[in-house]
């Protein structure tokens, strides 16, 4: 791969040419707000349920005894009979639905994933100002293709350890090192005279469950 | 193959009544839009003032920035190539499909991939490439070219879609259903039906990236549909195509960046998907990931100290939004990937001004300012754009035909009285921000010790209507 190296090098001795000259540029200022929020974990939970819902999201609230419950009414609400179930999902949040379970061990196919009604899973976190939950692949969220070929995502977001209020509170608890899906309501396109569709090629629902108290 | 000059195009444009409507209602919607998700951040002028910032230091480091980055993507897992131009980017992809025997690949919507012409490339290699945008889809299968940057499509309206859904989606794939209207929730049913099946079956994909991190090696994509996500983690083996312009210095920068640039955007607090991916994962997404650094061009732009502040574009489209101009004549008149008034002064950068499309394009624009105003890293586009018109005035000298093309193209629009006008009405709205100083080196030693005149309150034009007629 001669030529590589040398378009390699021959870009960077062009970079190191064109600012040869160049004035140091001025130190970046951050003194850009870190939230715009109040830092009350009530009307943190608060504006994240707002803005989700905003985007179209459908969001619920209920405390840890009855996530189960509701979890089985979901997707029963959505006839959804069969759930993909990424590895580490707690037991006991299936533990009223009786959706046929497809686990991702060893890994659904592209094709047997679009045969499956629906995911459950957990988050990495919630940004509350964007209405934003993100997803790292760690144990009870699975891989990427996990939440996006379904139809329907039940995302469980426990509160208030998993949320925070802003995007400069949120990348510091982030791991770069891991692939990571941020989502803000389901699907979406206005691509057609900017007339806003739910659903192309994602899941066309989302449903969030915030877990709150004990 | 001779791109018509931009007076030419807009001209063409501008009698197509259909086409200024859809324009019109498109970049209206978006702009009151924006306006609304801008306010919601009080600090917006610190975020503004931040991104720029982050791109004059990656910018003015660029070397340093892109070995860094070159590394913590080798070490994830990734592979690094480096394209010093649009043939050399084209022959890198080809033969990264070529190597994993495959004949077709998914796309997710790529500026850098038009830029360079891959699909043309890779169709001349027996490899069909699928865009998978709803955008882009309609763009591909209407056999046209994108006319926005966020909103490819823009230039056509749900029947002209529901058009070219039944006439071509059968020649690429499955069908359009039977009686199909032409409501967008339909319309995107059948896109979805359309692409899926290539989803499942794809082994490569190919996306550009919004941002590459330095420090980590991790790159973003930003996007709304879900098409992104299933090209970036479906296939086996991922080639991104992005500008070496992309990168950022750190991790932290992205907090400014994914605050102005939904915002600015698509006037969201948020978009729906944001894709991060460093390297290569274990049992998640491709198991090959190729990284093409192109130049392109970019290294002139860099070169040049007024004009290189257009590298630090986001691509957010706000500025096509605002412009009178563009609203007016369409982008597919700045022929080039990048219309409006980012394009007015990227497209001459990179490709230099000797054509006559080329150096018309720093004169399809009335200056009125508004895209400056917009711009979440305050390039201040105006300013670049009275720079390449003394540049393309010094090399038109001899043969003249440089300067009749710009002349032409600024004639064009003093001959649009609307044009003008809307240009003259946002610059009255906007003078608190304009400058006191006429823009651009030769004009510095005449405006150092005089102030511009201040732009009246109210046009001329409307003035002598309301108070004359
Ligand atoms: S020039 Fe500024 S406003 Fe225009 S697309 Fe680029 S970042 Fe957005």
């Amino acid at each position: 791969m001669t030529d590589a190296v040398s378009a390699r090098e021959r870009i960077l001795a062009r970079v190191r040419a064109a600012v040869a000259n160049a004035p140091e540029a001025p130190a970046v200022a951050r003194d850009y707000r870190t939230s715009h929020t109040a830092d009350d974990p009530a009307a943190v939970l608060g504006l994240l349920h707002e803005n989700l819902a905003d985007y179209r999201a459908h969001v619920h609230r209920t405390a840890p005894a009855d996530l189960a419950a509701l979890v089985a009414e979901r997707l029963a609400e959505r006839g959804a009979r069969s759930i993909a179930v990424p590895p580490g999902l707690p037991e006991a949040w299936l533990a009223a639905t009786d959706a046929v379970r497809r686990p991702d061990e060893p890994r659904l196919t592209p094709y047997e994933l679009d045969g499956v009604d629906a995911v459950v899973t957990g988050c990495a976190l919630a940004i509350a100002e964007t209405g934003t939950i993100v997803l790292d692949g760690g144990p009870g969220q699975g891989r990427r293709a996990l939440t996006l070929v379904p139809d329907l995502h039940v995302c469980v977001v426990l509160a208030p350890e998993q949320v925070v209020a802003s995007v400069p509170l949120a990348l510091p608890r982030l791991d770069p090192g891991r692939p990571l899906t941020w989502i803000s309501g389901p699907s979406a396109t206005s691509d057609i005279e900017l007339d806003r569709v739910e659903g192309v090629h994602g899941p066309r629902t989302l449903e969030v469950i915030l877990v709150t108290g004990d | 193959m001779g791109m018509p000059s931009f007076p030419k195009a807009a001209h063409d444009a501008v009698g197509d009544t259909t086409l200024r409507a859809n324009l019109r209602h498109a970049t209206h919607t978006i702009r009151d839009k924006r306006a609304r998700a801008v306010a919601e951040l009080d600090d917006w002028a610190a975020l503004r003032e931040a991104g720029k910032r982050i791109k004059d230091e990656t910018l003015r480091r660029l070397d340093t920035y892109l070995v860094r980055l070159e590394a913590a993507v080798t070490a994830a897992g990734g592979t690094v190539h480096w394209a010093a131009d649009a043939a050399e980017a084209n022959r890198i992809v080809a033969a990264l499909v070529r190597a994993t025997g495959e004949t077709e690949v998914v796309k997710v919507k790529s500026m850098a991939t038009q830029e360079i012409r891959l699909n043309e490339h890779l169709e001349a290699e027996g490899i069909a490439a699928y865009e998978t945008d709803l955008a882009e889809l309609i763009v591909q299968l209407g056999e046209d070219r994108p006319s926005h940057i966020l909103v490819p499509a823009i230039h056509r309206n749900r029947g002209e879609i529901r058009d070219i859904f039944k006439e071509k989606m059968g020649s690429w794939g499955r069908p359009a259903p039977e009686g199909l209207s032409d409501t967008p929730a339909e319309l995107a049913e059948a896109a979805r039906l359309h692409l899926r099946e290539k989803f499942l079956r794809a082994k490569v994909g190919i996306s550009g990236a919004n941002f590459m991190v330095a420090e980590t090696g991790t790159l973003v994509v930003v996007e709304s549909e879900g098409n992104g996500r299933m090209c970036l983690t479906l296939p086996e083996t991922l080639i991104s195509v992005v500008g070496i312009e992309k990168v950022v210095p750190t991790w932290r920068d992205l907090e400014v960046f994914l605050q102005t640039l939904p915002r600015s955007s698509t006037a969201e607090r948020m978009n729906p998907y944001t894709s991060m991916w460093t390297g290569t994962a274990d049992e998640d997404g491709p198991r090959a990931f190729h990284l093409v650094l192109l130049d392109n061009g970019r290294t002139d732009a860099l070169a040049d100290e007024v004009g290189r502040q257009a590298l630090r574009c986001i691509r957010c489209s706000a500025c096509l939004n605002v412009c009178p101009v563009y609203e007016r004549a369409g982008g597919h008149a700045y022929g080039s990937v990048y219309p409006g008034p980012i394009g007015a002064i990227l497209t001459p950068q990179l490709r230099g001004t000797s054509s006559e499309i080329d150096a018309s394009l720093p004169y399809a624009s009335s200056l009125c300012g508004a895209c400056y105003e917009v711009c979440p890293v305050a390039i201040d586009i105006p300013e670049v754009l009275v720079h390449l018109r003394e540049r393309v005035a010094e090399e038109g000298g001899s043969g003249h035909r440089l300067e009749k093309a710009a002349i032409k193209a600024a004639s064009w629009i003093l001959d649009r009285p609307n044009v003008l006008a809307a240009g003259e009405r946002l610059a009255s709205a906007t003078r608190k921000v304009h400058p006191k100083r006429l823009p651009g080196p030769g004009a510095r030693q005449w405006s150092d010790h005089r102030d511009l005149p201040e732009l009246p309150a109210e046009p001329f034009r409307d003035w002598w209507r309301k108070n004359r007629s």
